[in-house]
């Protein structure tokens, strides 16, 4: 069921004056092996701007979000971000690009050796050396106030559930004020309810922070909700972009598919 | 020429036989792949390495990340490295007290206990201990850590994992070894002294005096100190294994095991390289 905030926020375009670029990849290749799992890929996201990356398990979605963020290094082509081509960059250099990125990655991937308050801190221990301590307690407690998740601030990973633990991952993934946020499936394995909640929360954040996002999801009842525009991966390329209804009048059979079987 | 031998199994359904051709590898095959991936690991070790000593050795430094694995590695281990120590010094003064009295020199008993626990036992003792304790525990922790993308996560966050993991845990290894070597030297002597003195009166101040009688300081700092190798062995393939880990529980659990078999391993054919160097060096 919709939210009032759903219903506010989606269809929310990007702000006119930060249409261009923000987030480029361009004919990206990668393979593992003889499989090719990105066969020149060409997608392009501005600042404000939500895209939904959808097609089914295996086709590199994640892989495409790896190779954003640098996990992955591409056989081929280019990823530019805000202008300045990021493929290739060396471990240093890539660090201060990622510091401009916030991942939220599928099973949350939070230190379970470390608490909740912890670890959405951890971002902030490293690379805000000059926040004094009451600060970055403050600024770890308004982020998980944000998600919901003030009482829970002592928990371990393991004693929350996997839709909180995905609220845990995305206060982290927000600690250093991204300007790019990258989601990789965030209502994977949750209930519909829950499912809800994690949308509303990236629709609130999109809104107020206006930052230039990739979903990464199979849950076409998600991508419609928060993103502007989708874009349906299958076989390594890019079979349709555009907004829902363009998904919807697509005479292309896979897209068909994909629709009437979500 | 294919290198590999077929045979046919026949199906058992009189009827319908079916044929199968199944690929047995020769010996052949067998002894180059494993050949390949023996270079193939060392090659790969030798890339670890040099990423977490470039790592390592720029600045922002982890100094809490390094008290925590310093007290990781040396306080947690102290307690079994000491057990361990005072059960060689005992083992070690019993069959002493009996192979000396055999050949009448008794009176060498504290210089061969000395000389024993110091130069052989208590170093090689420890970095085995080290590794299994230690080496394990990072194996495991890290290759837990890929599984679960937690490494992936430090990446993300624009955190180096080989300065914040590796090194620092390589780092506490190499500087720990050699301080708990000093531990189980002195319960070693300690207890070895005690099961003496329950036998014979003897004096610890007698034992120490006649036990470190003529002895230099390259005597026992040398083999002290190169346990800082073998904690840089342990420290190194530990984080190798764990941080390379694919394929969930059951590749935590290898890596893990093969952390403790190759650290061992490489500890002991250390020592055999270091006791020859340092009998070269420090004659």
């Amino acid at each position: 069921m919709s939210t009032a905030y759903d219903i506010a926020m989606k269809h929310t375009e990007p702000e006119k004056d930060t249409c261009a670029p923000f987030v480029a990849v361009e004919d990206l290749r990668k393979a593992f092996g003889s499989n090719k799992v990105l066969d020149g890929i060409n997608l392009h996201v501005a600042r404000g701007e939500t895209l939904a990356v959808l097609g089914r398990s295996g086709t590199g979605k994640s892989v495409l979000l790896r190779l954003i963020i640098g996990l992955e290094t591409p056989d081929s082509g280019s990823i530019r971000i805000h202008d300045q081509d990021i493929s290739g960059l060396a471990m240093d250099r890539m660090g201060e690009i990622r510091k401009k990125m916030g991942f939220l990655f599928q099973h949350a991937a939070l230190y379970d050796s470390l608490t909740v308050a912890e670890n959405v801190a951890f971002p902030l221990v490293h690379h805000r050396r000059d926040m004094s301590r009451s600060e970055r307690g403050d600024r770890v407690m308004q982020l998980l106030a944000e998600m919901g998740m003030e009482s829970d601030v002592d928990k371990m990973p393991s004693d929350i559930s996997g839709g909180m633990q995905k609220r845990v991952g995305l206060a982290r993934a927000l600690a250093l004020e991204p300007e790019i946020l990258l989601l990789d499936e965030p209502t994977a394995g949750l209930d519909p309810i829950s499912s809800g909640e994690i949308d509303d929360l990236i629709l609130k954040l999109q809104h107020e922070r206006k930052m230039a996002s990739i979903v990464v999801t199979h849950d076409l009842h998600s991508a419609k909700t928060i993103a502007n525009r989708l874009a349906l991966l299958d076989q390594g390329k890019v079979v349709i972009e555009g907004n829902f209804e363009a998904l919807q009048q697509s005479g292309i059979a896979f897209v068909k598919e994909f629709l009437d079987q979500s | 020429m294919s290198n590999h031998k077929q045979i046919v199994v026949a199906g058992i359904h009189p009827l319908t036989p079916v044929q199968r051709t199944v690929s047995i590898p020769s010996t052949l095959d067998f002894v180059g792949r494993m050949t390949n991936q023996f270079f193939e690991w060392f090659g790969e070790l030798g890339i670890f390495f040099w990423k977490v000593l470039r790592s390592g050795l720029t600045p922002p430094y982890e100094w809490r990340e390094l008290v925590r694995q310093l007290d990781e590695v040396g306080s947690m281990s102290l307690p079994l490295v000491a057990a361990a120590g005072a059960a060689i010094g005992v083992v070690i003064s019993m069959e002493a007290r009996y192979s000396l009295s055999r050949f009448g020199a008794k009176s060498m008993f504290p210089t061969t206990l000395v000389y024993s626990v110091i130069q052989v036992m208590g170093p090689i003792m420890t970095g085995l201990i080290v590794s299994g304790r230690v080496g394990a525990g990072i194996g495991a922790e890290l290759a837990s850590m890929k599984v679960t993308e937690q490494i992936d996560a430090v990446e993300a966050s624009a955190i180096n994992p080989y300065r914040l993991l590796a090194a620092t845990r390589i780092l506490a290894c190499i500087l720990m070894l050699p301080l708990l070597t000093l531990a189980a030297d002195a319960c070693g002597l300690l207890m070895g002294w005690f099961a003496q003195a329950m036998v014979e009166p003897l004096s610890f101040h007698q034992f120490i005096e006649s036990g470190f009688k003529g002895a230099k300081l390259n005597d026992f700092l040398p083999p002290t100190f190169k346990t800082a190798v073998y904690g840089l062995i342990i420290g190194l393939i530990a984080c190798f294994q764990g941080m390379r880990t694919r394929g969930g529980a059951e590749g935590v659990g290898r890596a893990a095991t093969n952390s403790v078999v190759l650290a061992s391993l490489f500890v002991i054919l250390a020592d055999v390289v270091l006791v020859k160097f340092i009998l070269v060096v420090f004659p």
